[in-house]
C-alpha cells in the first residue's frame, strides 16, 4: 500500500500547502495581478514594475497609516481562468488590501465576479470599452468618450476626413468602440458606404490584403482615415505593411488607441511619422511631474532608454489616489476606502488634476499625438480641460439610459434612469 | 495660379540668387516661432507668397521635423545628426553653431496638415527641377484639382517638356481639365475622355465616375466606355496583386516550415521548439544590428550566417543533450521539446525583456516596386520570396549532392543498415538537427523584417509549420514547397470574400478533409521506410 | 454491493490499485469538504474555499487527462486536440449558466445575455434555445463533443490516418474551433467568452456549500469514470484496443474492424472530456476560446506523460501534480516558473519514460529483487 501513502501525501500536501495561512498583519499588502508570461507579458510586465516602483516610493515616504507596504506579485500567465484563481488567492490567502492588475477585457471580466464576491478592491489601468461599473473596481484608463470620440472629432475638424476605416482586432473593446463610433459618425451624417469596418484575429501577421483594401477604399477622392483598435502584437506587421505599401500619414492617417510608446519601441518609426494616437498621456509632455516620474522610472528599471506610457500614468494616478483615500479613511477597509475614493483629486502627469467620479471613472485630458521618428509622440491637439469618463455610452441603444453612481441614494453601477431600477448586482 | 506664381518666382529667384532671407521673410520667420500649430498653415502660405527662394532649406528642415529655434533669441536652426550627436546648423549657410545643446532650443512643430502643405510648396518650387522624377510628382500632385491658371501654365510648358513620362502625366492632367470643362467643344471633351481611358490613375477614375453621372448622354456613355476598359485592366492587375500576396504568404510559410521539414520530416522528431529556433534567429538579427548600428544596410548579410550558427548550435546542443536519448520514441520528443520551448521563451524574456525588440529594415528592402498606379509590389516581400526559394534549393542541393545529405538520407531510410555500413549515425543526427534548426534561424532573419521580434514569435508560426509539413507529406521537401504555396495562395484568394478569420478556418478544414483522402499528405513517402 | 465491487475490480492485472485509489480520493474529498463547511475559519485544519475551488479544478483536469490516457495509453491515438471536447462541454454548461442569469444582467434584458445586448443583437440565436433547461444543456455537453469525435474519428480512422498525421489533424481541429469561437458573430461572446454566472439549479454559485457540492460531484463523477474505464479497458474490448495500439495491421489481418474500436473509444474519451468541461466551468467561473488553444491540449498530454501513460491512475496523478506545481510556481517565483516547468517536462521524459507510475513500479521491483536476494543469502 505504498501507493496509497504516496497518493495521500500528495493529496494532503495539496490541501494543506495551498491553504498555508498568511502571517503578519503589520504590513499593508498590495496585490499585483499582471501577466508576466504568455502573450500579454509584453504589455503587462511594465505595469508590474510600475506598481513595484510606486510601492517602493511610498515606503520611502514612510508607508501608509504607519505601516510599510508590501507588494505581492503573482503571474496569471495570460490565462483568463487563472486570473480569477489568482485574484481569489490574493484576497483570501494573501489577504491583500488592494489589487492593481488586468489588461485585457477578458482578464477583467474573469476577475470581476471574484472581486465582487470577496469584496476586494481592484484598480484597472487600461483604456477599455466601458459598459461596466463595479463597486469593487476603479477604472483609471480611458473610457471610449475619453479617447475614441475626441480622436474622430479631431480627424473630421482638423484634417477634413470624410471616409472612415474602422479596423480592429476581433474582441470586445474594438467591437464596442467601433459600434459607438459608427453610431456617432452616422449621427454626423456620414453615409453607410463611407464607413469600412474590418476585424482581424489576435496576432494577425499578414496584412497585405487588408492594407491594400484600405488603400483602395481611400482612393475614392475623399479624404480617408483609419481608426485603429488593432491590439498589441498585430500592430508591428500592420505598420510595417503600411510603410512598405507607401501609405503615408498625409494620404491616409491612422489614429490608434492601443499604440503607445512601449509598442513603438519595438518598431522602426521612420516610415510612420505623422500617424496618430489618442491617449491621456504622452511621455513627451513637458511638465515637472512627468520629468520626475520618468527619471524615477528609468532609475528604477536601470535603463536610461526605458519609455513610459499611458497605462503607466493610469497606474500612477490610481496608486496615488488609493494612498490618499487610505489616509483619509484611516483604514484599508474596502467599503470605507471605496467611499473615500470618490471625489479624490490628485495631480496627473500632464499638468492637470485627475478626479475620481461617482461612476468610478476618472476625469482625464485627451491628447492627440503624432508619431515622431524617435519613437515618441508629439502632441498636436488636446482638450481644454479634463473630460469625465462615461461608463455607459450614449451612442449604444442598450446603454443610453444607464448611469453609474456609487454615492447614496443610487449606489448602483448600472442604474436605469427610465425604469429607475438597478439590475443584477453581485455584492 | 500657384503653379504660375511659383514659376515666376523661380525665374526671379534664378536671376537674383539670395543667400539669406530678406527682412520681410525674417520678420515672418520670427513670428513663426511664436505661432500656434493651428495658425501655422496660414504662415506657410504667407511665406510662400514672399517668393523667397532661399527658404527652400527652411521648408525642407521643417518638413523633416528638424527645424528648431533658440529659446533666447528665436533664431532658426536646423538639427543635424553628426555621428550620433545632435548638432545645430544655420539653415542658410549650413555652418555649425558651436556649443548649442538641445536644452537651449525648441522644436518648431509640424503636423500632417502642415506636412502636406510644405510638400506642395517644395514641389512647386521644384517644378522646373532638373530631376524628371521630381517634376512628375509635382504634376501628379496637381491631378486632383486643376484650376484655369494651372491648366494654362501646363499647356504652355507641355510642348517643351523633354521627358516622355512627364509629358504623358501632363497630358493626363490636361485631359482631366478638358473633359470636365463646360466651355470646350463636345468633340474635344470626347477626345479627352478617350485619352483618359488609357490611364490607371486614381484621380482619372474619379473624374470619369463623375462624368458618367453627368446629364450629357454622349459624354456619359463615353465615360462609361472608358471606365469599362480601365476597370478591366484594374481587375487584371488586382488578380496579379492577389497572386503576389498569396506567393508572399506562401514564402513566409515555406521559410517557417522548411527547417521543420528536416527535423520533423526527415528525423521524425516532433519538434515543438522549432518556433523558438526561428525566434533565436530573429533575436540574432537584433543583436547584429545593435553591434553595427551604422551599417544597417549590410546587417542582414551578417545576420544570416550568424543566425544559422546560433540556431544551428542550439540545435546541436539540444540534440546531444536530449533528443539523442529518445531514439525510437517520437512522441516523447514532443514532450521534451515542448519543455525546451518553454525554457527558451523564458530565457529570451529574462535576457531581452518581454518587450518587442526593434529590428530596422535596410533601406534597399523598404518601399515598393511601382509597376503602374494600381500595381506595386513591396520590396521586402519580393526579396523574401526570392530568399525563400533560394534557401529551399540550397537545402535540396545539400541533401541531394553533399556527403552529409547522402548520410542523412541513408540514416532516415534505414538506421541500422547505415550504421552497419560505417555511417556515424550519431554525428549525422546531430548535424541533421543542427541543419534544420539553423535553417529555422535563417527564417527568423527574414521574419524579423515582417513581424514582431518578441518572445512569442515562435508560437505564432509553430502550428502553421506543422500543417504545411503534414499537408505536403512528411519527409518530402518538394511537398513542403508545394504545400506552403498552395496554402498561401488559397488563403489570400479566400480572404477578400470571407475575411481573414474565416479564410484561416476554411483552410484548416480543407487540410483536415484532404488528409482523409490522402492520409500521407500530398507527396507520400514510398517504399518500406514509410510503414 | 460486493458483487458490484467485484465487477469493477475484475481486471486485476493493471487495475489492482484502482479501488484503493478511489476510496482515497473520495475520503480526501469528504474530509476536505467537512473541514471547509464545519470547522471555524481560524482552525488549523480549516480548508479554505479557495483550496476547495482549486481542488475541484484540478479534479476536472484529472478527468480530462484520464480521457486522453484512455485513447493514448490504451489505443495509441495521440490527440493534440482534446481541449476542444473539454471546451465544447464547458460552453454547453456556460450557456446554461448564462441563461440562468435571466434579467439580472447589467442591462436587465429578460432574455439576452449582456454581451448580446451591447452588440445590439435583437433575439437569441437558435442554438441558445433550450439551453435554459439543465438537463438539455447537459445532454448537449455530452452529445456535441461525442458527435464531433464520431464524425472526426469516423472520417480519420476509416481512411487510416495514423500517427503524427492524426495528431496534427486533431491540432488543426482545435485550432479551427479556436478561431471560430473567437469570432463575435458566432454568438458565443467572442474572446471574452461567457462569465459572470450567478446560479446553478437555483443554488448561488458563490456560496461555500455550492462550491463544496460541485467539488464532491466532480470527485464522485471522476471516480465513477475511472472505475468504468478500468472495467471497459480490462474487458475483451480493452484487449483489442491494446492490440490495435501495439500492432494495428496485424489486428486488422486477424479480422477485427479496428477502426470501429478506435472510433467508439475516441467518442467515449471525448464524452468524458466534455463532462469534465461542464464540471470545470461553474467552478472557475469563465469559459472562453482560450480553452481551445492547441498549447492547452499539448499540456494535457504532458500531464499524462508525467503521471505515466497507460495506467489511468497515473494520468490523474500527473494532472494533479503538474497543476499543483503550476499554482505554486506562479506564486513563489512568478518570473522564473517557466524554467522550472520546462525543466520538469524535459527531465521526466528523459529519466522517467514511464512517468511517476513507472518510477513506482521500478522501485517496487528493485525492492522485491533485494528482498529475494536477502532470502537467498
Amino acid at each position: 500500500m505504498k501507493l496509497k501513502t504516496l497518493a495521500s501525501a500528495i493529496a494532503l500536501s495539496g490541501a494543506t500547502l495551498i491553504a498555508l495561512p498568511s502571517m503578519a498583519a503589520d504590513t499593508i499588502k498590495v496585490g499585483v495581478l499582471h501577466s508576466l508570461s504568455g502573450t500579454m507579458a509584453i504589455s503587462e510586465t511594465t505595469l508590474k514594475d510600475t506598481v513595484l516602483m510606486m510601492v517602493e516610493e511610498q515606503n520611502k515616504k514612510g508607508g501608509l497609516l504607519g505601516k510599510k507596504l508590501e507588494a505581492v506579485v503573482v503571474d496569471p500567465a495570460s490565462n483568463w481562468p487563472l486570473f480569477a484563481e489568482k485574484a481569489r488567492e490574493l484576497i483570501t490567502e494573501e489577504d491583500v488590501d488592494v489589487i492593481f492588475g488586468g489588461w485585457t477585457s477578458v482578464s477583467r471580466k474573469s476577475v470581476l465576479p471574484v472581486i465582487e464576491e470577496l469584496n476586494g478592491l481592484m484598480f484597472y489601468p487600461v483604456q477599455y470599452e466601458g459598459e461596466e461599473s463595479s463597486k469593487n473596481v476603479f477604472y483609471t484608463g480611458a473610457a471610449p468618450n475619453q479617447q475614441a470620440i475626441p480622436a474622430v472629432n479631431y480627424l473630421k475638424d482638423e484634417l477634413g476626413v470624410e471616409r472612415w476605416v474602422l479596423a480592429g482586432t476581433d474582441y470586445v473593446y474594438p467591437r464596442t468602440t467601433n459600434k459607438i463610433l459608427e453610431a456617432y459618425l452616422k449621427d454626423m451624417g456620414v453615409a453607410e458606404e463611407d464607413i469600412m469596418i474590418n476585424y482581424t484575429p489576435f496576432g494577425h501577421s499578414d496584412w497585405q490584403s487588408i492594407v491594400s483594401d484600405i488603400a483602395k477604399f481611400g482612393s475614392a477622392g475623399k479624404k480617408t482615415a483609419v481608426v485603429s483598435t488593432i491590439n498589441g502584437d498585430a500592430n508591428v506587421p500592420f505598420y510595417k505593411e503600411l510603410g512598405n505599401q507607401g501609405i503615408s500619414s498625409e494620404d491616409i492617417p491612422v489614429v490608434a488607441f492601443s499604440v503607445g510608446e512601449e509598442e513603438l519601441s519595438g518598431l522602426d518609426t521612420e516610415p510612420l511619422v505623422g500617424h496618430l494616437a489618442a491617449w491621456n498621456y504622452f511621455q513627451s509632455v513637458e511638465t515637472d511631474a512627468n520629468e520626475a516620474f520618468i527619471t524615477k522610472w528609468q532609475a528604477f528599471t536601470k535603463n536610461p532608454e526605458r519609455v513610459s506610457n499611458d497605462p503607466m500614468e493610469a497606474t500612477y494616478i490610481g496608486f496615488n489616489m488609493w494612498a490618499n483615500a487610505v489616509t483619509v479613511a484611516g483604514t484599508t477597509d474596502v467599503d470605507e476606502v471605496e467611499q473615500a475614493m470618490i471625489g479624490q483629486e490628485t495631480p496627473n502627469l500632464t499638468g492637470g488634476i485627475a478626479v475620481m467620479n461617482k461612476n468610478h471613472h476618472l476625469s482625464k485630458p485627451v491628447l492627440i499625438g503624432e508619431i515622431q521618428d524617435d519613437g515618441q509622440f508629439e502632441t498636436v491637439w488636446e482638450t481644454d480641460g479634463v473630460v469625465p469618463g462615461d461608463a455607459w455610452s450614449d451612442f449604444l441603444p442598450g446603454s443610453k439610459d444607464l448611469i453609474a453612481d456609487w454615492t447614496a441614494p443610487i449606489k448602483c453601477g448600472n442604474y436605469n434612469t427610465k425604469t429607475k431600477s438597478c439590475s443584477g448586482q453581485n455584492y | 495660379m500657384k503653379l504660375f506664381l511659383s514659376l515666376c518666382l523661380f525665374l526671379s529667384a534664378c536671376m537674383t540668387p539670395a543667400l539669406a532671407a530678406s527682412a520681410e521673410t525674417d520678420a515672418l520667420l520670427q513670428q513663426l516661432t511664436q505661432t500656434k500649430l493651428s495658425k501655422m498653415p496660414a504662415m506657410v502660405q504667407q511665406l510662400e507668397a514672399t517668393g523667397d527662394e532661399s527658404l527652400l532649406p527652411v521648408f525642407r528642415a521643417w518638413l523633416a521635423g528638424d527645424l528648431h529655434y533658440i529659446r533666447d533669441d528665436n533664431t532658426l536652426v536646423v538639427e543635424v545628426d553628426v555621428n550620433g550627436v545632435d548638432t545645430f546648423q544655420d539653415p542658410y549657410t549650413q555652418a555649425t553653431i558651436a556649443g548649442l545643446t538641445s536644452k537651449q532650443v525648441r522644436k518648431i512643430k509640424v503636423n500632417n496638415k502642415l506636412r502636406g502643405l510644405l510638400r506642395g510648396v517644395i514641389a512647386r518650387i521644384q517644378l522646373t527641377s532638373r530631376d524628371a522624377g521630381v517634376r512628375e510628382s509635382a504634376v501628379r500632385a496637381l491631378l486632383a484639382d486643376i484650376d484655369d491658371e494651372t491648366f494654362a501654365t501646363l499647356e504652355r510648358i507641355y510642348p517643351t517638356e523633354p521627358n516622355s513620362d512627364v509629358r504623358s502625366t501632363m497630358q493626363t492632367a490636361l485631359s482631366i481639365y478638358t473633359a470636365q470643362d463646360q466651355n470646350s467643344s463636345q468633340s474635344a471633351r470626347l477626345a479627352a475622355i478617350d485619352v483618359l481611358g488609357d490611364s490607371l490613375e486614381n484621380d482619372v477614375r474619379n473624374v470619369l465616375l463623375s462624368l458618367e453621372r453627368s446629364d450629357n448622354p454622349v459624354l456619359s456613355s463615353a465615360a462609361t466606355q472608358a471606365l469599362v476598359s480601365i476597370n478591366r485592366q484594374v481587375e487584371r492587375y488586382a488578380l496579379v496583386d492577389q497572386l503576389f500576396f498569396g506567393l508572399s504568404l506562401g514564402s513566409v510559410l515555406l521559410l517557417a516550415s522548411i527547417g521543420l521539414a528536416i527535423t520533423f520530416g526527415v528525423m521524425g522528431v516532433i519538434n515543438m521548439a522549432h518556433g523558438e529556433m526561428i525566434m533565436l534567429g530573429a533575436y540574432t538579427t537584433y543583436v547584429v544590428q545593435l553591434l553595427m548600428p551604422n551599417y544597417i544596410d549590410y546587417s542582414i548579410w551578417v545576420a544570416i550566417p550568424a543566425a544559422f550558427l546560433v540556431s544551428g548550435l542550439m540545435g546541436v546542443v539540444i540534440e546531444r543533450l536530449v533528443i539523442c536519448r529518445l531514439h525510437g520514441r517520437p512522441l516523447e520528443t514532443l514532450l521534451a521539446t515542448f519543455g525546451i520551448s518553454l525554457i527558451l521563451q523564458q530565457l529570451v524574456r529574462t535576457i531581452f525583456s518581454p518587450l518587442n525588440r526593434q529590428v530596422s529594415t535596410p533601406s534597399w528592402m523598404s518601399g515598393s516596386w511601382e509597376i503602374n498606379p494600381v500595381l506595386s509590389l513591396t520590396l521586402n516581400r519580393l526579396y523574401i520570396l526570392a530568399f525563400a526559394l533560394l534557401v529551399f534549393f540550397a537545402l535540396v542541393m545539400i541533401l541531394k549532392k553533399s556527403s552529409l545529405g547522402l548520410n542523412v538520407r541513408a540514416v532516415s531510410q534505414n538506421r541500422s543498415m547505415a550504421k552497419a555500413m560505417g555511417v556515424k549515425t550519431e554525428w549525422v543526427d546531430a548535424m541533421t538537427f543542427g541543419l534544420g534548426s539553423g535553417i529555422a534561424g535563417i527564417a527568423g532573419v527574414a521574419l524579423s523584417q515582417l513581424t514582431n521580434v518578441g518572445p512569442n514569435l515562435g508560437q505564432a508560426y509553430i502550428i502553421d509549420s506543422f500543417m504545411v509539413v503534414v499537408f505536403g507529406g512528411v519527409g518530402n521537401l518538394l511537398g513542403t514547397l508545394v504545400a506552403a504555396f498552395t496554402l498561401g495562395i488559397a488563403n489570400k484568394f479566400l480572404e477578400p470574400t470571407t475575411g481573414a478569420v474565416l479564410a484561416a478556418i476554411f483552410v484548416l478544414v480543407f487540410i483536415i478533409l484532404f488528409i482523409q483522402k490522402r492520409p500521407k499528405g500530398l507527396f507520400p513517402q514510398k517504399g518500406r521506410a514509410a510503414e | 454491493m460486493s458483487k458490484l465491487i467485484n465487477w469493477f475490480t475484475e481486471g486485476r492485472s493493471s487495475g489492482q490499485y484502482t479501488l484503493p485509489f478511489v476510496i482515497l480520493l473520495l475520503g480526501v474529498t469528504v474530509l476536505a469538504s467537512a473541514a471547509n463547511l464545519l470547522l471555524p475559519q481560524d482552525s488549523a485544519l480549516y480548508v479554505s474555499t479557495y483550496s476547495i475551488t482549486l481542488l475541484g479544478k484540478y479534479l476536472c483536469y484529472a478527468m480530462l487527462a484520464l480521457a486522453v490516457d484512455i485513447i493514448w495509453g490504451y489505443c495509441g491515438i495521440l490527440s493534440l486536440g482534446h481541449g476542444a471536447f473539454f471546451a465544447l462541454g464547458g460552453y454547453a454548461m456556460g450557456m446554461y449558466l448564462m441563461r440562468q442569469i435571466g434579467d439580472r444582467g447589467v442591462y436587465g434584458h429578460p432574455e439576452l445575455p449582456d454581451f448580446m445586448v451591447f452588440l445590439d443583437w435583437q433575439e437569441l440565436p437558435w442554438f441558445w434555445l433550450g439551453m435554459d433547461q439543465f438537463w438539455f444543456a447537459m445532454v448537449v455537453a455530452v452529445v456535441v463533443p461525442g458527435l464531433l469525435a464520431f464524425v472526426f474519428g469516423w472520417l480519420a480512422f476509416r481512411s487510416r490516418v495514423t500517427g503524427v498525421y492524426l495528431s496534427i489533424m486533431t491540432q488543426a481541429l482545435t485550432y479551427a474551433l479556436l478561431l471560430a469561437f473567437f469570432r463575435n458573430e458566432m454568438g458565443f461572446g467572442g474572446n471574452n467568452g461567457l462569465t459572470d454566472f450567478k446560479e446553478i439549479l437555483g443554488f448561488d454559485l458563490q456560496a461555500d456549500s455550492t462550491r463544496v457540492s460541485l467539488f464532491i460531484a466532480t470527485a464522485v463523477i471522476l471516480s465513477l469514470v475511472l472505475l468504468a474505464s478500468q472495467r471497459i479497458l480490462s474487458s475483451r474490448l480493452g484487449k483489442v484496443t491494446l492490440a490495435v495500439r501495439d500492432a494495428e495491421p496485424r489486428t486488422r489481418f486477424i479480422g477485427y474492424r479496428t477502426e470501429r474500436y478506435k472510433v467508439w473509444l475516441f467518442v467515449y474519451s471525448a464524452v468524458i472530456a466534455g463532462v469534465a468541461g461542464a464540471l470545470y466551468v461553474p467552478q472557475v467561473g469563465i469559459i472562453n476560446p482560450g480553452e481551445f488553444s492547441p498549447i492547452n491540449s499539448i499540456e494535457i498530454v504532458i500531464w499524462v506523460a508525467v503521471g505515466g501513460r497507460g495506467t489511468l491512475i497515473g494520468a490523474i496523478i500527473g494532472a494533479l501534480l503538474v497543476n499543483y506545481a503550476k499554482t505554486r510556481f506562479t506564486a513563489i517565483m512568478p518570473d522564473g516558473w517557466l524554467f522550472a516547468l520546462g525543466a520538469l517536462f524535459v527531465l521526466v521524459t528523459l529519466f522517467l519514460p514511464k512517468g511517476l507510475m513507472g518510477l513506482y513500479g521500478q522501485l517496487q521491483s528493485k525492492r522485491r529483487q533485494s528482498a529475494e536476494q536477502e532470502v537467498q543469502s
